[in-house]
């Protein structure tokens, strides 16, 4: 793998990730304005519907909140791991902040100082899976801070039901998380399991299964509605994973998306690169 | 009922508006997010004059003086500062989100206008740069002041006389809730 590929992909899914919403993204949010009975929802879903159409139009990012630089990476484990994987991923990630360009969001959490290129300690962030195959596949996940805040992870009781809890709490919070939103759920594992289960569930929506949409229809039965101004469509996607936890555990995590779930990827392999 | 507001905003012009109404903004609005909050509420002298002002909570993606992308940022975070913004003049608030119990603050003197959030790129259609203020605070967390030209439609989500459209979507959340 050439170091020049790598950063050049890395620009690009952050490039189109930034700007042009996933089609079945975009598709669900017209199906949702489509669908809702609140005139001041549909006002809103419709405002977001044009904003979509401005930004692919002009290039320019959905949102002002360009997020922290997420990516998941799915590597082949046929695949010589090269040395430069996260440093060039890191000069991507500065070669985007110039040329989309993207908002320098990423603060020292205890100075508050700007790093001024979206890099630095932790920054960015590298979910790494291994997978069959010789090639690296790496999806931009851009995260804004306005789901970001509002995502929560309990140590609950084991008596507890776990889908009650987490439809109370994102109804509770969907509404400043820019919905209507996309609800990641982990629940088992341990404490940081959890978490990162809430997380690949965002990266695997949508989901499918009948527990997914229980849920889903749970959530959008309280009407907390798009931005919180009430209405029928809170969450447009729902997915739980899960994992063995101990016996005396019961951790739940949720990770909200909001409306905006952006991504994009790319596949690297030895002799070039190419969006998916 | 709809509202074409040019800047400063008036005492009268406030008083008129209802939850659900529909507003467009023409003239000054200044964006304050975490930071300029802080400043103000510190006591400390801001270089912009807020009598009959339009205050955005947002941090801009601006580059070489063109917004580029600048929808509201969570209201929420720095709505214990409504008091101080309000006291200053500020007569219209425009974010996302709403803010709770801080919107007693607005009564009788200013109002909370609801923009879709995340929608950067159709607010950047309507907004120019004037000029940064603050700059040492960084492209999100500075002062911008921007020129608006009939940006919107905006929603009244908090009116000065007590309506709410967020305690409103709440209570019906209660009534349909199982527990």
């Amino acid at each position: 793998m050439r170091r020049e590929d790598l950063v050049a992909a890395t620009v690009a899914v952050l490039a189109e990730a930034e700007t042009v919403l996933p089609p079945w993204v975009e598709e669900a949010i017209r199906e949702a304005a489509a669908r809702e009975t609140s005139p001041i929802a549909r006002s809103q879903l419709e405002a977001i519907l044009e904003n979509i159409g401005i930004a692919s139009e002009d290039g320019v990012p959905l949102c002002q909140d360009t997020g922290l630089p997420v990516f998941h990476l799915e590597i082949g484990r046929n695949l010589a791991v090269p040395s430069f994987l996260e440093e060039a991923i890191a000069d991507g990630v500065r070669r985007a902040t110039e040329e989309v360009p993207l908002r320098p969001n990423a603060v020292d959490p205890l100075t508050r100082n700007n790093s001024g290129d979206n890099t630095g300690p932790g920054m960015p962030d590298l979910i790494i899976d291994l997978v069959q195959g010789d090639c690296l596949r790496i999806t931009a996940f851009p995260k804004g801070a306005g789901s970001e805040n509002w995502s929560f992870l309990a140590m609950l009781n084991p008596a507890d039901d776990p889908l009650d809890f987490v439809a109370e709490e994102v109804a509770k919070r969907a509404g400043r998380a820019c919905a209507p939103v996309f609800v990641g759920v982990g629940i088992g594992g341990t404490f940081d399991l959890a978490a990162r289960l809430a997380k690949r569930a965002l990266l695997h929506m949508p989901g499918t299964s009948q527990m997914d949409r229980n849920l889903l229809t749970e959530i959008n039965r309280i009407g907390t509605g798009p931005m919180g101004l009430g209405g029928d469509a809170t969450a447009l996607g729902v997915r739980i994973e899960t994992a063995l936890c101990h016996t005396a555990s019961l951790p739940v995590a949720v990770n909200l998306q909001c409306w905006a779930n952006r991504s994009s990827s790319a596949t690297v392999r030895d002799d070039g690169w190419s969006i998916d | 009922m709809e509202h074409r507001l040019r800047t400063p905003i008036s005492q009268e012009e406030v008083a008129a508006l209802r939850v659900g109404d529909l507003v467009w903004i023409s003239g000054t609005v200044y964006t304050a997010r975490d930071r300029v909050h802080a400043l103000l509420a510190s006591g400390e002298e801001l270089p912009v004059d807020l009598a009959g002002a339009v205050l955005y909570h947002c941090g801009p993606l601006i580059r070489d003086g063109i917004v580029l992308s600048a929808g509201p940022t969570t209201s929420g975070r720095v709505g214990r500062f409504t008091r101080d913004v309000v006291d200053r003049g500020v007569r219209l608030i425009v974010g996302k989100g709403g803010i709770s119990e801080d919107a007693e603050a607005l009564r009788g003197r200013a109002a909370y206008l609801a923009y879709p959030g995340g929608c950067g790129a159709l607010a950047a259609r309507y907004l120019s740069v004037r000029r940064l203020h603050l700059p040492d605070l960084g492209m999100a967390e500075g002062l911008w002041e921007l020129e608006a030209q009939g940006w919107g439609p905006m929603v009244v989500a908090i009116d000065p006389h007590g309506g709410d459209l967020y305690r409103e979507a709440k209570r019906s959340a209660k009534r349909s809730s199982k527990i």
